[in-house]
């Protein structure tokens, strides 16, 4: 398999990688830059777990090829907080208890951040439209979409 | 709800996995990285639900560059199982479901084990499968372990060898016979509930190392690491002291991850590649195809009451499809079997509750273990009794529910409960005695009610042990063996401890993952039962700890033990009113006057828990004092719509409220609450699909659809109650499973309120609701 090129801004920093033409941007975090925090759950682009956003935008990291990237802007859950920074999002995770077994959470996270940064004000609807892709077994979702509308009331998820 | 002296027993702390959650920093197994020496491994599974293995040709496979092992059941013969050990580790004469391991291939890379895994030939000779668990308990029907009489199998555990019956658990109490005939009204029925899968957001993985000492290290996403190292130790002839399991935050179990699923195939594929690494890891086709299901089961049920709407008696029998191996299985049929009337006071009554083998996946233990099951028919059938001599059904159950104290069906007396003010509770919430009309004018709008036991179903004796352990500063690492799943049992943990030593819950930090090299014991994270045991564990370990500071203070200041308490980390006297830091003296000591010698050390407590007051049962009567450890109960209320136009359920509101004994930290009462009533309305419309050679159908996310964030109910209103038992810690007792036993039925009673129809089989989905509206409406 051929080897590719490529550089991608990761969370800010410029990455040189060398993938081949079948590797995803889900194995391209994961396994060429050692970002664990973005999680695999099917593969298939069915669960949301591996959610990550793409200028800005998020996608199923496990339906991306990574060749298809250079030069574009990746922000994973390992990006989101700083120096010991929340993001409001993040708070509201944590004061809500919005996580349980917290498989879905890097991918309901990075969801979320997206939906406030289009949609700074959403309602309930809007957050179910937005999260329907991102699976979660554990919680029951409630408290997800308190989370967000609590950090949505604090202004942005930034 | 009161809140203890330090008060952290009562209160909704934060969870203590939260902020390695948000940040993506929580470890979950495949997050662990070996470096380039670590080898990729798949399993070659049968393509048949029944079949004998003529031959296996692993040439070609072996032929590929980059394969380093292929292992077959040829090569280990060892079988595998908790209470019946009846599971080979690969299948080595005979498949008995579609998806079973028969060979597993390890290679340089994932991609290269694929590959390879296509190349392994093996002759099948096709036999006879059967699925229907009635029909499996048939003397004629085909065996699928013809060897089950030489097993090993555990005391209370009764399998009938020549048949396909693994487990047989008979009640006889009473004569049910005679009092069904002089009932003023009987109600009757069969219903059927499919295999269904836990469908964790991980999939199994796991990695093992095999190094040249022969110490054996198993990485694995696992609810039971201990259980997990016996069985396999056991199972394999390994020392455990020479088997290590490292058990890293699990996502999501669900009981799917308790015990052994295909650990064990990891470490065999191990051993064939001393000292490398190798990872086993699970595809979302495979955790649908390839993992344990909750049982498939049948119920025949028949109750009778009097003219005043008393129970009298009832007859049943159950048939779980255990599936091709019943290892847990068997259990759950025995549980299903001591609970098998209900939360009910049922004077006479004959049961059998039946394990019985089927050409389907390994049945085994799935959140509630046996009781969502038998439920599904048990409350439906108690709403047409009721209906029947025309009482309300929530009437119908305050009359019947058990009581603290009464005779239950087992013959034990009931510990602490109180059914009714979870029904009071529920029913309020709900607006029970409301009709209310529908949203729309193609809707129909009905409330359902339903209530439930459940008791945790184990051995007589499994332990619990933890260690407290002090650092220089007077934090605590508190060492536990039970498993983080999500329920949040490490808060909990951190709680107790944290309020039993008198210092502030942030200092109080759980050591994970749990490692069976240096975490204290624990049976397994199953059954509701960690804060319960594990609970006992880690307050015993506290007292003991708080014992050993107040002892050598106390001798320091020349006073007695009585007089001193610790409080917001300073040991401080009632008598003299003197105080003593606690990082002053819980590493160090505390000198003897003119430092003339120390006294004191390191503080590290220690502490165990084990129930000692379990008795087997009668296995003719299934009759004896003391059956379980305690029951939680609880009942759901249920506010829903029907779309006559499509079928479409919609719940507006699910009111859940259980008797927890004992809140230890409220909020995550609440967050199971909501999490198990969404969990048990998805699981009414789940099933693991075959076609008729036995293949699994529905292997994705697509085709097997659980509850997404668009089908939550519109409120979920959750609550509890607080009977302390005696021997919770603070009386407390577990509720995770409780949470999502009676909502199927909760929902089938509030469509049959909403339109008039009855539902016996699961799984409901808009497609039959809709025939069945339409059937009803041409009749």
């Amino acid at each position: 398999m051929a080897n590719h090129k490529l550089s991608l801004i990761v969370n800010g920093h410029t990455e040189q990688l060398l993938v081949s033409s079948n590797t995803t941007l889900l194995h391209a975090l994961r396994d060429h830059l050692g970002l664990m925090g973005t999680k695999n759950g099917c593969e298939a682009g069915e669960c949301g777990a591996c959610t990550v956003l793409l200028d800005g935008e998020p996608v199923n990291s496990c339906l991306v090829l990574a060749v298809e990237l250079d030069g574009r802007e990746i922000t994973t859950i390992e990006g989101l907080s700083s120096n010991g920074q929340l993001t409001p999002l993040q708070q509201a995770f944590a004061d809500l208890n919005a996580v349980q077994c917290g498989y879905c959470t890097p991918g309901m996270l990075m969801a979320s951040t997206a939906l406030l940064n289009r949609n700074p004000r959403p309602t309930e609807v809007d957050i179910q439209k937005a999260l329907v892709g991102n699976l979660c077994r554990c919680t029951g979702y409630q408290r997800i979409i308190d989370a967000v509308i609590k950090a949505s009331e604090q202004g942005s998820a930034q | 709800m009161t809140i203890t002296e330090s008060g952290l027993i009562g209160k909704s702390v934060k969870r203590t996995d939260g902020l390695d959650k948000i940040t993506g920093c929580a470890v979950f197994v495949d997050d662990i990285q070996f470096g380039p020496n670590l080898l990729h491994s798949r399993l070659v599974r049968s393509p048949y639900p029944h079949a004998l293995i003529k031959n296996i040709d692993t040439k070609k496979a072996e032929a590929l560059p980059g394969v380093r092992a292929v292992v077959t059941g040829k090569d280990i013969e060892a079988r595998l199982g908790l209470y019946l050990i009846d599971r080979p580790i690969f299948a080595s004469d005979r498949a008995r479901y579609y998806g079973e391991p028969v060979a597993g291939v390890v290679a340089t890379s994932e991609q290269i084990a694929v590959e390879a895994a296509a190349l392994v030939e093996v002759d099948y000779e096709i036999l006879p499968a059967i699925y229907d668990p009635v029909e499996a308990a048939q003397e004629d029907a085909p065996l699928l372990h013809p060897d089950l009489g030489d097993y090993t199998v555990a005391n209370f555990i009764f399998p009938q060898p020549g048949t396909n019956i693994s487990e047989h658990f008979k009640i006889r109490k009473g004569d049910a016979e005679a009092s069904l005939a002089s009932c003023a009204a009987v109600a009757e029925g069969r219903f059927r509930l499919p295999p269904i899968e836990h469908v964790p957001l991980e999939t199994h993985t796991s990695i093992a190392l095999s190094e040249k000492t022969g110490q054996i290290t198993l990485w694995a996403s696992s609810q039971s690491p201990f259980a997990m190292r016996d069985m396999i130790a056991q199972s394999l002839g390994i020392s455990h002291n020479n088997l290590r399991v490292i058990a890293p935050l699990v996502g999501g179990g669900f009981g799917g991850k308790a015990g052994v699923t295909m650990e064990a195939c990891a470490v065999v594929m191990a051993q064939a590649v001393e000292g490398r690494p190798v990872k086993l890891r699970f595809t979302r086709e495979e955790e649908f195809v390839g993992t344990s299901v909750r049982q498939s089961l049948v119920s025949d049920i028949k109750v009778g009451c009097d003219a005043d709407g008393i129970l009298q008696a009832m007859e049943l029998t159950y048939y779980f499809g255990g599936g091709a191996y019943n290892d847990y299985g068997v259990n759950i049929a025995r549980a299903a079997g001591y609970s098998c009337t209900g939360p009910y006071d049922v004077p006479n009554v004959k049961a059998d509750s039946l394990c019985v083998y089927t050409n389907y996946p390994v049945g085994s233990a799935m959140r509630g273990f046996g009781m969502p099951e038998i439920h599904w028919g048990l409350e439906q059938i108690m709403d047409r009794l009721a209906e029947e001599i025309s009482m309300d059904p929530v009437e119908f159950r305050r009359l019947n529910c058990v009581r603290t104290g009464d005779e239950i069906v087992s013959g034990m007396n009931m510990t602490p409960i109180d059914l009714e003010a979870c029904l009071d509770k529920v029913t309020k919430a709900i607006r029970w005695d409301k009709k209310e009309a529908p949203t729309a004018p193609n809707k129909k709008r009905g409330k359902g009610i339903a209530i439930m036991w459940k008791a945790p179903a184990m051995p007589p004796n499994p332990g619990s042990a933890a260690v407290v352990r002090f650092n220089e500063d007077a934090t605590i690492n508190v060492e536990v063996g039970g498993q983080e799943l999500g329920q949040g049992t490490f808060t909990v943990v951190a709680q107790i401890a944290a309020d039993v030593l008198g210092i502030p819950y942030e200092n109080a930090t759980v050591s994970y993952p749990i490692d069976t090299k240096y975490s204290p014991y624990e049976w397994q994270t199953v059954a509701s039962r960690l804060t319960w045991s594990m609970g006992n564990a880690v307050k015993a370990a506290a007292e003991d700890a708080r014992f050993q500071i107040l002892e050598t203070v106390a001798a320091h200041w020349d006073e007695e033990i009585e007089d001193l308490t610790i409080k917001d980390g300073l040991v401080i006297s009632f008598k003299s009113e003197r105080e003593m830091p606690l990082d002053k003296m819980v590493i160090y000591g505390l000198p003897n006057e003119n430092y003339e010698g120390w006294k004191g050390g390191p503080v590290v407590g220690r502490g165990h828990f084990m129930p000692t007051y379990v008795t087997n049962l009668d296995p003719e009567t299934g009759q004896g004092t003391r059956a379980v450890v305690h029951y939680t109960v609880g009942a759901q209320a249920v506010d829903l719509e029907v779309d006559l136009e499509t079928g479409q359920l919609e719940v507006l509101n699910i009111a859940s409220v259980y008797d927890v004994g004992r809140a230890i930290n409220p909020d995550l009462i609440m967050t199971q609450i909501e999490g198990g009533a969404v969990h048990g309305m998805s699981s009414a419309f789940e099933a693991l699909k075959f076609n008729e050679a036995g293949e699994v159908i529905n292997p994705s996310f697509v085709d097997y659809r659980i509850a997404t964030i668009a089908d939550i109910p519109r409120k979920i209103h959750g609550d509890f109650v607080e009977t302390p038992i005696d021997d919770g810690p603070w009386g407390a007792r577990g509720v995770g499973e409780h949470v999502m036993v009676q909502t199927a039925p909760a929902i089938a009673n509030a469509i049959y309120d909403a339109v008039g129809i009855r539902f016996s089989d699961l799984p409901l989905s808009a497609d039959k609701i809709y025939l069945a509206l339409d059937e009803k409406e041409s009749q």
